[in-house]
């Protein structure tokens, strides 16, 4: 704060006053609204050809596409709120959904050691990479990178091709369906209410808004910054040490390069940029990402059902990204909050006031 | 700022002053160490001819990791110069379908897409303010999906040989055999990057990265700056990608993952993410430790498929190391010392 003072007294001043406006702004609403509208658009382009978007099998198509990405989303959500990030939960997916299936070993009375130990080893990981980012200083990117490349050399060497077997009881976490809801995307979508619930109403949320608003502030007001940010990485693995267990229950067993070449480390991170989520921290939530998760997952299967080049899909969910977040940009209610950088300095001023609004500053 | 207070206008610093305050220290440590034990277990290696070879495949690396210095310095990323190198070598191999007199039309092409996508990635950043890693993980995902769409998922079309040799072939030696083409290229990219960062732009860029608003107040063009920087990428994106060409051929993997492997490669050289802070020289021994630590890891007969955890753990330990040594984080963390109180103009 010392360096902004001196340098732009003027905006440091205003910052405070400032914040409760921003509510009414919040991204989350036009993500929705986004997502309705894709639902009317899709729905007008399928029934065009005679087909009808809410039928049970697209619906259900939709929802299961959605909840692994919505799984591994929803970590990610909490880290990036906290101004880290993952690009470990590919691989993270990837070793749980091996070790799962190794420990499950097709014995039905194993399923609950071999969940505890997947979700366990996932949850290590997420522990690794707080501390080393907290403790050791290491930018989040670079010790997530390091900690997902630790993991594929330990899989490529150890498990080459897919490994052990899931019982059939267990399999039905990838099957199974209520209605027209699979269970997989039930258990995403309470997940995604707890995890809501918990940034919204506990301490421990509350924290994590304010670690990654700024993370100077909230030490000096007696948060535990560290810990917060820990306690977010541990989250964020374990979230993608599910999406492995749902993998190995679709998959009936444990895979290793297909999951983690998937991409799913910046898809999930698209995802919750999508949602609304600041980059930059601080700022977001979890309702917003699954609206994001759900906006692929329509345009996935809308995209299929049309029997349109699976490339373009990859051209148009660049262009869209790029769009959303630009739009964001331009709403943003603080420009100087506006330009977001993968900045550790947590002043305020790392903004560069915008040309075009110059105004504003006035 | 206060991170270059020995590089003042009063004339280029030293060697040493630039280590002590560019955090490059531990590469060079590092890479001394690597050269030595490679030099115990396989004195052959620095055989000129064998030293030739590998530093001509390390080169399209060392050159990819001084494009996204300037990147990384300016407070930015890059993501989408691995498909950048993949998009030009399907590009060349389309268009030039092995057709010698095609070759330099070609690669005049090559450098304009290379130009026009560094300036949609700046401006996108810049004037739209899109965080610069979703604006080039969008690219990434642009490109990736453009290029599979325009072959059909298979690259087709053949490289000329007045294209491969740019990668392949060099000048012949006495001593050294031959002295490829793609480490003369790789050495005057090495001089125009540290001809960049000591002219004024490259000042400029620094500072950008150090502190925008007060690079902004200090009457520097934030916005043009770091667009350059972007483009900078993007055209050194393209040499690499020529050079990629040349010597490894046309697949549709070319270039996967080169991204992460160029921004690892600066980071490891102890340029600060975030900007403001690192040298182009550490950056390029960044990238030649990663390309030498890649090599001894062969040469100790590890599987291959072990090196991603090596990689991983050293990564880990370098940045860990460089950060602790030179007390980044409580810099970043703890209240930062005071700006120097000399009067801003700032009304």
């Amino acid at each position: 704060m010392s360096t902004t003072s001196t340098v732009a007294p003027a905006s440091a001043g205003r910052a405070t006053p400032r914040a409760p406006r921003r509510n009414p702004l919040r991204s989350v609403p036009l993500i929705s609204v986004a997502l309705l509208v894709l639902l009317v658009v899709a729905g007008i382009l399928l029934a065009s050809r005679g087909e009808n978007l809410l039928s049970a099998g697209s619906i259900v198509d939709i929802l299961t596409r959605s909840s692994l990405l919505g799984f591994i989303a929803i970590g990610q959500t909490l880290v990036i709120l906290c101004r880290s990030l993952d690009l470990s939960v590919g691989y993270v997916a990837a070793l749980s959904s091996l070790v799962a299936a190794v420990v499950m070993d097709g014995e039905p009375s194993r399923i609950l050691l071999g969940v505890a130990a997947a979700l366990g080893i996932a949850a290590a990981v997420g522990l690794f990479n707080g501390i080393v980012t907290t403790k050791l200083g290491v930018h989040a990117f670079i010790t997530t990178l390091g900690s997902g490349l630790i993991i594929k050399g330990f899989l490529d060497t150890r498990y080459p091709g897919p490994s052990g077997s899931v019982p059939s009881a267990f399999q039905g976490f990838g099957y199974t369906r209520i209605g027209v809801l699979p269970v997989s995307a039930i258990i995403m979508l309470v997940i995604a209410a707890a995890g809501a619930l918990m940034l919204h109403r506990t301490r421990l949320g509350h924290s994590m808004f304010a670690v990654g608003g700024n993370i100077d502030v909230a030490r000096l007001s007696g948060i535990r910054t560290d810990r917060t940010l820990i306690l977010a990485h541990v989250m964020c693995s374990t979230m993608a040490g599910l999406a492995g267990l749902l993998l190995a229950a679709r998959f009936s067993t444990g895979v290793g390069a297909q999951i983690y070449g998937a991409g799913y480390d910046l898809d999930s991170i698209a995802a919750v940029v999508l949602g609304g989520t600041l980059l930059l921290g601080g700022r977001g939530g979890i309702g917003g990402t699954i609206a994001a998760v759900l906006i692929l997952g329509v345009l996935d299967s809308l995209f299929n059902q049309l029997q349109i080049n699976p490339f373009f899909r990859d051209v148009l969910r660049g262009v869209i990204i790029i769009a959303a977040v630009a739009l964001y940009a331009r709403r943003q209610i603080d420009p100087k909050k506006a330009r977001v950088r993968f900045r550790d300095t947590t002043s305020p001023s790392a903004a560069e006031p915008p040309p075009a609004t110059e105004g504003g500053r006035s | 700022m206060s991170t270059r207070t020995g590089a003042a206008p009063g004339g280029p610093p030293s060697f040493l002053a630039q280590l002590k305050q560019n955090g490059s220290g531990p590469v060079l440590v590092v890479l001394a160490v690597l050269v030595a034990v490679m030099a115990v277990l396989n004195p052959g290696f620095y055989e000129p001819p064998s030293l030739m070879a590998f530093l001509r495949n390390a080169a399209p690396l060392v050159i990819l990791a001084i494009g996204q210095y300037f990147v990384i310095v300016a407070g930015e990323f890059d993501l989408s110069v691995g498909s950048l190198v993949g998009a030009q070598v399907v590009i060349a191999a389309r268009l030039i379908n092995g057709e010698e007199d095609r070759t330099w039309p070609v690669i005049a092409l090559m450098v304009g897409f290379g130009l026009l996508v560094g300036l949609v990635n700046g401006l996108i950043t810049t004037l739209l303010r899109v965080p610069s890693f979703i604006t080039t993980l969008g690219t990434m995902l642009v490109l990736y999906g453009a290029i599979r769409m325009w072959t059909g998922g298979s690259p087709t079309g053949a490289l000329s040989e007045g294209f491969r040799q740019w990668g392949r072939l060099g000048i012949d030696m006495p001593v050294l055999r031959q002295l490829p083409y793609a480490l003369l290229i790789m050495i005057a990219l090495a001089v125009v990057g540290i001809l960049v960062m000591r002219s004024s732009y490259g000042r400029v860029l620094m500072a950008t990265g150090d502190n925008d608003t007060a690079a902004t107040f200090a009457g520097g063009r934030v916005w043009l700056v770091r667009t350059g920087a972007f483009v900078l990428s993007s055209l050194f994106a393209t040499v690499a990608g020529i050079l990629v060409g040349g010597f490894a051929g046309v697949t549709a993997q070319v270039g996967q993952g080169m991204e992460f492997t160029a921004i690892t490669a600066v980071v490891l050289g102890g340029v600060l993410l975030g900007g403001g802070r690192g040298w182009v020289v550490g950056a390029m021994a960044g990238a030649l430790t990663y390309q030498l630590l890649e090599r001894l890891l062969v040469q100790l007969d590890m599987p291959s498929t072990l090196n991603p955890t090596i990689q991983g753990v050293i990564i880990i330990a370098a940045v860990a190391f460089a950060a602790d040594r030179w007390r980044t984080r409580r810099g970043r963390t703890a209240p930062q010392t005071p700006a120097e109180p000399e009067p801003v103009g700032v009304a």
